[in-house]
C-alpha cells in the first residue's frame, strides 16, 4: 500500500459528489446485504471492495448447506441489485487509506488500485484475455486452474471488465508485451494506470471485510502442500463447481482422474491449543463437510467417504437432518478419530491416513484424495484494519465487539457485519448485515432520505397491436442444467416455435451482462414477450422483470421455464428424457408468454409503524431500535411483564449480568415516547397486509386495534419439561434453568453438595425433536464453571453426546475440562441410567474408553433440557399467515439470505421462537430484524402486485359466487341496467384467484394467471397436440 | 420423473374443473394438484378447502363417464418439504403405470371418451351453478368430503340438465335477454324473435330470469330435448301495437 500510495495520481473525485450516508467496507454477502437495505432504506451507499468483483467468499463456494442451494446462484441476483440500485455506488479495487472524525462526520481516504482497465470504457468482450500470452494460477478457482494475466474475476462479476495481475504481467513487469492494449477495440486497457486517491464524506461506516480460512500450508499439516491430493475443503468447493477447474467433475490435482475414495479431516486449524492452530471451533465445517459429501455422492453414487472427526456440531436450524442425511448414505462413514497423514504413495499419488477407533484400534488406510476441513481465521491485514479505522481487535484476531450487541465495534459510528466478529455462517451474516444496518439508521436518521435518488427505467413501450414476438433465453447454470440437458438442442427447437423470433443460450443468464443483454435484445430485436429457462421464480424472478423493464417493455411479459428445479436437478440420471422434457416446459412457457398482457402495479400507502410481538429480549431490542429511528412501535407482551425467557437467565458465558442488561432494557423500553407497550395482551384478530396491517389486541378485557405497516414476531419459546431421568419424581433432579436460579439464589444443598451430574440432549436430537437445541452445552458449561467457581474440588460429569460448544466457546469447553469437570459421552441408544438413592442419586452410564459402565454417586443431576416451540406458537403462525418448521419454529423465507422475513411479506422475525439461540445471537437477529422492517417503514408506498382480479361486465351475471369465496373483501356488487354486477377493489386483492375458479361464467379473472394463459399451458404441456375444442 | 409437467398457480383454489378436464381431454393420464398444508394458508382465504371440495367433486364426475377417479390426486405439501414432494410424485406416477392409460384401461375408446370429456367440459359452468352451496362448504373433518357428492346427485346433472328455450310465440324481440347472456348465446335483434345457441349456451338461466314475466317467453326444460330453433326466415316479428 505504501508503494502504491507514493504514487498516487492528484486528489480524483468520485464518479458523484462524494457526499454519502454510509460506507459499506467490504462486498461479501453481508456488505452487499448491509448495502441494500440501508440503500432501499433511504441512504447512499458506498459499497467499498479490495477484490476486482464483489461477491466475497461465498462467490466461491459450490451450494450452501443445509438446502444444498446453488451459492452463486442465489447471491448474484444480489449483485445486480447492488449494481442497479440508484443509492449504491459500487467501487471495486479499492481499499481504505485512513478514516478521520467521528459518528456522523467520517473523512474517509480511499485508495483506488490501477486495473489498468478503464471501467466505464471496458465492454467485458474478454479478447484481450484471448490474446494475452501470460498464463497464471486462477485466485478464483483457487489456484487449481490457469487464468491470463488479464482476466475478469469470474463470469457473474460485477463490474463485468477486466483487470491486470500486476505482479505477472509482462509489461507491468518489464514493459515487455502489451498486445492486450492493441486488441481492445474500445481502447479500455490503460496500462500507465496509477493509483487514484478518492475522498468521501460518510455518517457511518459499515465493516465487512469477512474471513480468511485457515492455511494448512504454512504448517505443512497434514501433507498440505507436499502432497497434490490433499486439498482444502475451499479447494473442494472450487473442484466441486460447475465453474471451478474441472468444470464441475470430481477431479484430482495430481492426474485429474475421478477419485474414488476420498477422506475428510475435521478441525483443521480449529480447535487447536499448539502454535500456528487456533483454539475455537471454526462453527461451519461439520456441516459444510457434510455438504461436501452429499454433492460428492451426487456426482459419483459409488464413491466411499470418510468422514474423520470431533464432535459433530449439528447445533444450526436443520443441521442435524442434514447430518444424518450424509450419514445414511450407502459408502459414507463418520469415524470419530484424530488421525496423521501416513504417507503418499508414489506410483498413484494416493495418501494413506492413520487413525484409531475403540474397536479396531490403530489402521492405516489408503485414498485417492484428502479434503481437509479448514476453518475460518481473521481477515488477512485485520492488524492493519483495525489501526486504519482505529478499532480494537480481540485475543483471536477477529474484531473487538459489544458483549451485548455483536454488531457494535469499539468505535461508535462503526459497525460490524458478517465474519469479522468471529467464525459464523452465511445467514448469521446476513442477519448482522441487516443489524448494521438498524443501528446506522439510528445514528443517521435525521438525514434519511436527503441523498437517495428514485431508480429511472427507460419509458415503456405500448405494444398493443403487434403480433407475440418472443425470446428465449436458455442458461446453462455452470454446469447445474448444462450438465444434464442439452441445451443447444433446445434452443434450436425454441427457434421453430411459433412466435419465437430469438433465443440463445448463456452459461448465466442471471450475470450482470447477459440480463444486460436481454435488455438489449428487447430492444434490437422488438421482443414484446420474454421466456427465460433457467431456475425458480422465487429466488430469479424479480432481476428478470427488472431486466423486462430496463428493455423498456411492461415486466409482466416475463415468463420463466423452470428447467433447473424442474427438470436438470431431478433428471441428473435421464439426460435424454430431460432434454425432451426442458422442451417441453420451454413450449409451454411460451404458449403461456404469448397470451400475456402489460399489467400495472399499485402504490399502497405504508403506515409507518410496527407491530413487535414479545416483549423478551429480542422483541424489546427491535422495539428499541426501531424506535430509535423514529418509528412508532407497537409492543406486545402476554405476560404481565416484560423480559421472556431472558428472566430466568442471570450470567453468560461472556460474563454479562443477564438481570442488569435486562433491567436497563425494560427501563428503555418504558421511557422511550414512541414505544408503547401493552401487557398482558392476546391477539384476537389480525387482517390487513403488508403496509397497512390492523390487529385487534386485547389486554385488561378492553379490546384496541393497532394500525401498523410492519410486523415482528418475536413470541419466544419454551424450556422442555422433561419426563425422564426422574425428572419431577427425585427433588435433586432438576434443569438447567432450574440450577441457574439455585445458583443464583445461593441455595445452601448446592453449596455442599459434592458432586453433580449433567445430562445433555434431553428431549431433543431425538425422533419426536429430531433438532439439536444449540444452547445446552454452553449453558452446561457456564454452570459447571460457575459451580467450579465456588468450590473447586467438587465432582462435576457433563454426560454428552457431542459438546456444540461452536465458536469461541470452544475456549470455556477447555477451561471447563482443565478445571477438572469430567466429560463423558454417551450414545443415544445406550443412555445414562438415573436411580434415587437417598437425598442423593446413582448415575450409571457407560465409559467407552474404560470399556465397563461407570456409576456415579450424585448429589444432583442436572438435564439440559431442549428449548422447545411455545405453545401459542401455531396460533400465532395461524394468525399471521406465517409458516412453522417441521420441528415447530418460525419458519424463514429463506434460510440463507432471508434470514429474518417471512415468505408473507411485511411480516418479520426474531429470537428464539426462529430456533434456539444464545443472547447475543438473539440480540443480533433483533437489530437484523428491526433493519429489515426499517426497509420497509421508510418507504411512504409499498408496491403491490399487478396480478389481480378483475371484471368483465358483460359475462357477469351476478351470481355471487365470487363474493362469498373472497375472504379479503375485495369484491362488491353495483348494480346495472342489466342487472348486479361486481367488481373488484385491486388494492384489497392479493391474487389468489379463487373467485376465479368459482366463477361459472369467467367473468372475473385473475391476470397474468387467466383461463386463457392456464389453459394454453396445459395444451402446450403435450406436444403437437391436436387442436380440441376448449 | 420426467413424465411430469408443471403448471404454477398461486393457490390451489385457483384450480377451475375447467383446467382437470382439459388435461384428460388432451390425453394426460392424471392430474396432480399440490397446494399448502390445510390450516396454513397463504392467503387468508383459505382456498385449499375449496381445491380439496372441487376435487371431489370433480373425482364424482370422472366416476360418472367411467375414468378412475385415482387418476385425479390433491395433496398438500409445503415449501419445507421437498422430500415428500418427490415420494408423492414417484408414488403417483407408480399408480399412473399400474393403471394404465388413460381411457384404455377403462374400456373407453377415444371416441367414447372425447365425447363424454366435452359433455362434462361443457357443463361446468352449469355444474358451477347448481352446486355453488355445496363447493362453498368446508370441512374440518376430512371425510366429510367424501360423502359431499352423491352419485344420484351427479347422475342427475346430466340426465335432468336444464336447458332454456326461448317459445317463439311469445318471444316479443325486446333484447333484454340477450343483453344479459354472458356468453352471447341469444341471437335476435329488435323485431326479430330471438333464438338460444344451445351449444354456446351455458345453461345459467339469466335469461330466464331476464325476460319479463308479463313475457313469459323462456321455458327451461329439464332432461327434455329441446326444440329445434325457428328457421331463419320465420324470425322477423310484426308488432301490433294495442291502444288502451
Amino acid at each position: 500500500m505504501e508503494k502504491e500510495t507514493a504514487q498516487v495520481q492528484g486528489l480524483m473525485h468520485p464518479p458523484d459528489s462524494g457526499l454519502g450516508d454510509v460506507m459499506v467496507v467490504g462486498a461479501g454477502i453481508s456488505g452487499i446485504q448491509a448495502a441494500l437495505d440501508l440503500a432501499t432504506a433511504g441512504f447512499k451507499v458506498y459499497l467499498v471492495e479490495k477484490a476486482p468483483t464483489v461477491g466475497g467468499k461465498m462467490a466461491q463456494l459450490d451450494k450452501t448447506f443445509p438446502t444444498n442451494d446453488c451459492s452463486m446462484c442465489i447471491e448474484s441476483p444480489k449483485f445486480i441489485e447492488c449494481d442497479r440500485h440508484p443509492n449504491i455506488e459500487i467501487m471495486t479495487y479499492t481499499e481504505v487509506e485512513k478514516v478521520e472524525g467521528e459518528a456522523g462526520d467520517f473523512d474517509v481516504t480511499l485508495i483506488k488500485k490501477p486495473r489498468y482497465v478503464k471501467e466505464d470504457v471496458c465492454t467485458g468482450c474478454t479478447t484481450c484475455v484471448e490474446y494475452c500470452p501470460v498464463n497464471v494460477p486462477d485466485e478464483y478457482n483457487q489456484n487449481l486452474s490457469e487464468n491470463k494475466a488479464i482476466h475478469i474475476y469470474f463470469s457473474q462479476a460485477v463490474p463485468l471488465v477486466t483487470y491486470v495481475d500486476e505482479e505477472r504481467c509482462l509489461y507491468l513487469k518489464e514493459k515487455k508485451c502489451n498486445i492486450c492494449v492493441g486488441v481492445c477495440k474500445n481502447k479500455a486497457i490503460d496500462l500507465h494506470m496509477k493509483p487514484e486517491k478518492v475522498k468521501v464524506n460518510v455518517g457511518a461506516i459499515v465493516l465487512a471485510p469477512g474471513y480468511d480460512v485457515f492455511d494448512p500450508r504454512v504448517r505443512g499439516d497434514y501433507g498440505y502442500g507436499r502432497m497434490e491430493n490433499v486439498v482444502t475443503s475451499l479447494d473442494y468447493e472450487r473442484i466441486l463447481c460447475a465453474t471451478g477447474p474441472y468444470e464441475g467433475e470430481i477431479r484430482r490435482p495430481s492426474d485429474e482422474k475421478h477419485p474414488h475414495k476420498i477422506a475428510w479431516i475435521h478441525c483443521v486449524g480449529s480447535r487447536q491449543v499448539i502454535p500456528g492452530g487456533n483454539t475455537y471451533c471454526s462453527a461451519v465445517c461439520c456441516s459444510y463437510t457434510q455438504k461436501q459429501v452429499i454433492l460428492s455422492k451426487d456426482h459419483d453414487a459409488d464413491m466411499e467417504a470418510t468422514v474423520f472427526h470431533n464432535d459433530i456440531r449439528s447445533y444450526g436450524k436443520d443441521f442435524e437432518r442434514f447430518y444424518q442425511r450424509a450419514e445414511n448414505l450407502p459408502g459414507v462413514r463418520f469415524i470419530r478419530s484424530y488421525v496423521s497423514i501416513g504417507k503418499e504413495i508414489p506410483e498413484t499419488k494416493n495418501v494413506t491416513i492413520k487413525y484409531a477407533t475403540d474397536e479396531e484400534g490403530v489402521k492405516e488406510e489408503e485414498f485417492d484424495l484428502v479434503v481437509l476441513s479448514v476453518g475460518l481465521k481473521p481477515p488477512a491485514g485485520a492488524q492493519d484494519l483495525a489501526t486504519t479505522f482505529g478499532i480494537e481487535l480481540d485475543d483471536y484476531g477477529f474484531c473487538k465487539n459489544d458483549p451485548t450487541n455483536p454488531i457494535k465495534t469499539s468505535r461508535p459510528g462503526i459497525f460490524l457485519s458478517g465474519a469479522f466478529q468471529g467464525p459464523i455462517d452465511i445467514p448469521e451474516s446476513v442477519v448482522t448485515a441487516s443489524g448494521a444496518g438498524s443501528l446506522s439508521g439510528e445514528l443517521l436518521n435525521y438525514r434519511r432520505g436527503k441523498l437517495a435518488r428514485d431508480r429511472v427505467y427507460p419509458t415503456e413501450r405500448d405494444v398493443t397491436g403487434e403480433e407475440p414476438r418472443v425470446g428465449v433465453f436458455l442458461c446453462h447454470c455452470g454446469a447445474n442444467i448444462g450438465r444434464v440437458v442439452d441445451i443447444p438442442s433446445v434452443v434450436d427447437y425454441s427457434l421453430g416455435l411459433d412466435n419465437v423470433v430469438h433465443a440463445e443460450e448463456g452459461l448465466f443468464i442471471c450475470s450482470t451482462d447477459a440480463a444486460q443483454q436481454i435488455s438489449e435484445t428487447i430492444q434490437e430485436k422488438g421482443l414484446n414477450r420474454v421466456v427465460v429457462a433457467a431456475c425458480t421464480p422465487r429466488t430469479h424472478e424479480p432481476l428478470f422483470r427488472d431486466t423486462l423493464r430496463e428493455g423498456g417493455i411492461n415486466q409482466y411479459f416475463f415468463d420463466f421455464a423452470n428447467i433447473r428445479e424442474h427438470c436438470s436437478w431431478v433428471h441428473s440420471r435421464e439426460k435424454e428424457e430431460a432434454t425432451s422434457k426442458a422442451k417441453d416446459i420451454v413450449r409451454m412457457s411460451v404458449a403461456r408468454s404469448c397470451l400475456l398482457e402489460p399489467l400495472d402495479e399499485y402504490d399502497l400507502p405504508v403506515n409507518k409503524a410496527c407491530l413487535v410481538v414479545g416483549g423478551g429480549l429480542a422483541g424489546m431490542t427491535s422495539s428499541l431500535s426501531l424506535a430509535n429511528q423514529g418509528f412508532d412501535v407497537y409492543l406486545v407482551e402476554k405476560e404481565h411483564d416484560l423480559g421472556g425467557m431472558a428472566r430466568r437467565l442471570h450470567y453468560t458465558l461472556e460474563g454479562l449480568d443477564v438481570q442488569a442488561y435486562l433491567g436497563d432494557l425494560i427501563r428503555q423500553i418504558y421511557q422511550h415516547p414512541q414505544v408503547h407497550v401493552t401487557a398482558g395482551a392476546t391477539i384476537v384478530e389480525v387482517a390487513g397486509y403488508v403496509g397497512n396491517f390492523q390487529t385487534t389486541v386485547l389486554s385488561e378485557g378492553r379490546t384496541k386495534e393497532i394500525k401498523h405497516g410492519a410486523v415482528i414476531l418475536a413470541t419466544g419459546a419454551e424450556e422442555y419439561r422433561p419426563t425422564e431421568y426422574l425428572y419431577g419424581e427425585h427433588d435433586r433432579v432438576l434443569t438447567q434453568l432450574e440450577l441457574e436460579e439455585q445458583i443464583t439464589q445461593g441455595e445452601e444443598w448446592l453449596g455442599e453438595a459434592e458432586s453433580l451430574v449433567m445430562i445433555q440432549c434431553v428431549g431433543c436430537r431425538q425422533e419426536d425433536r429430531n433438532y439439536c437445541a444449540r444452547i445446552c452445552c454452553n449453558q452446561a458449561i457456564k454452570n459447571a464453571l460457575k459451580l467450579k467457581e465456588t468450590s473447586p474440588e467438587r465432582d462435576i460429569y457433563v454426560l454428552f453426546r457431542d459438546i456444540r460448544t461452536y465458536g469461541f466457546a470452544e475456549d470455556a469447553y477447555r477451561e471447563a475440562a482443565n478445571k477438572g469437570v469430567r466429560f463423558i459421552r454417551f450414545e443415544p441408544q445406550d443412555k445414562p441410567q438415573v436411580e434415587a438413592a437417598g437425598e442423593g442419586l446413582t448415575v450409571t452410564v457407560p465409559d467407552p474408553i474404560m470399556g465397563k459402565r461407570l456409576a456415579i454417586e450424585a448429589d444432583a443431576v442436572v438435564l439440559s433440557a431442549a428449548v422447545i416451540p411455545s405453545a401459542n406458537q401455531q396460533e400465532v403462525a395461524r394468525q399471521f399467515k406465517v409458516s412453522l418448521s417441521p420441528d415447530g419454529f418460525f419458519q424463514e423465507a429463506h434460510v440463507k439470505l432471508r434470514p429474518v422475513d417471512f415468505a408473507a411479506d411485511g411480516v418479520f422475525l426474531c429470537g428464539i421462537a426462529h430456533y434456539p439461540k444464545h443472547i447475543r445471537e438473539a440480540v443480533s437477529q433483533a437489530y437484523g430484524a428491526a433493519g429489515r422492517a426499517a426497509t420497509l417503514l421508510s418507504q411512504d408506498t409499498v408496491t403491490a402486485s399487478g396480478s389481480v382480479c378483475d371484471v368483465s361486465e358483460s359475462k357477469c351475471i351476478g351470481c355471487g359466487a365470487c363474493i362469498s369465496a373472497c375472504t379479503y373483501g375485495a369484491i362488491q356488487f353495483y348494480e346495472t341496467r342489466h342487472g348486479n354486477k361486481v367488481k373488484v377493489n385491486p388494492v384489497l386483492c392479493k391474487g389468489d384467484g379463487l373467485c376465479n375458479a368459482k366463477c361459472p361464467t369467467g367473468a372475473i379473472y385473475l391476470k397474468h394467471y387467466n383461463d386463457d394463459e392456464v389453459l394454453a399451458q396445459i395444451d402446450a404441456a403435450v406436444p403437437d397436440l391436436e387442436k380440441v375444442s376448449s | 420423473m420426467p413424465y411430469i409437467r408443471i403448471i404454477r398457480l398461486m393457490c390451489t383454489g385457483r384450480v377451475d374443473p375447467a383446467f382437470i378436464f382439459r388435461a384428460f381431454a388432451n390425453g394426460q393420464d392424471g392430474v396432480f394438484i399440490g397446494g399448502c398444508l390445510l390450516g396454513e394458508c397463504h392467503y387468508i382465504t383459505e382456498g385449499n378447502y375449496d381445491a380439496l371440495n372441487m376435487v371431489h367433486l370433480c373425482k364424482r364426475l370422472m366416476e360418472h363417464i367411467g375414468l378412475d377417479p385415482r387418476r385425479l390426486r390433491i395433496e398438500w405439501i409445503s415449501a419445507a418439504e421437498g422430500i415428500k414432494f418427490a415420494e408423492i410424485m414417484d408414488d403417483f406416477g407408480k399408480e399412473l403405470k399400474e393403471l394404465g392409460p388413460l381411457g384404455e384401461s377403462e374400456g373407453l375408446d377415444t371416441d367414447e371418451l372425447r365425447s363424454k370429456l366435452d359433455e362434462v367440459k361443457g357443463l361446468i359452468p352449469y355444474i358451477k351453478i347448481q352446486k355453488r352451496e355445496k363447493l362453498e362448504m368446508r370441512f374440518k373433518n376430512l371425510e366429510d368430503y367424501n360423502d359431499l357428492y352423491t352419485r344420484d346427485e351427479i347422475e342427475k346433472l346430466f340426465t335432468e340438465t336444464a336447458s332454456f328455450y326461448i317459445d317463439p310465440e311469445k318471444c316479443q324481440a325486446c333484447m333484454i335477454c340477450g343483453k344479459r347472456c354472458p356468453v352471447e348465446a341469444i341471437s335476435g335483434a329488435k323485431n326479430k324473435i330471438h333464438v338460444i345457441d344451445q351449444e354456446a349456451c351455458i345453461k345459467c338461466g339469466s335469461c330466464y330470469e331476464a325476460c319479463p314475466p308479463r313475457f313469459g317467453a323462456i321455458d327451461k326444460l329439464c332432461g327434455e330435448p329441446v326444440p329445434p330453433p325457428i328457421p331463419e326466415e320465420q324470425r322477423m316479428r310484426v308488432r301490433v301495437r294495442s291502444r288502451g
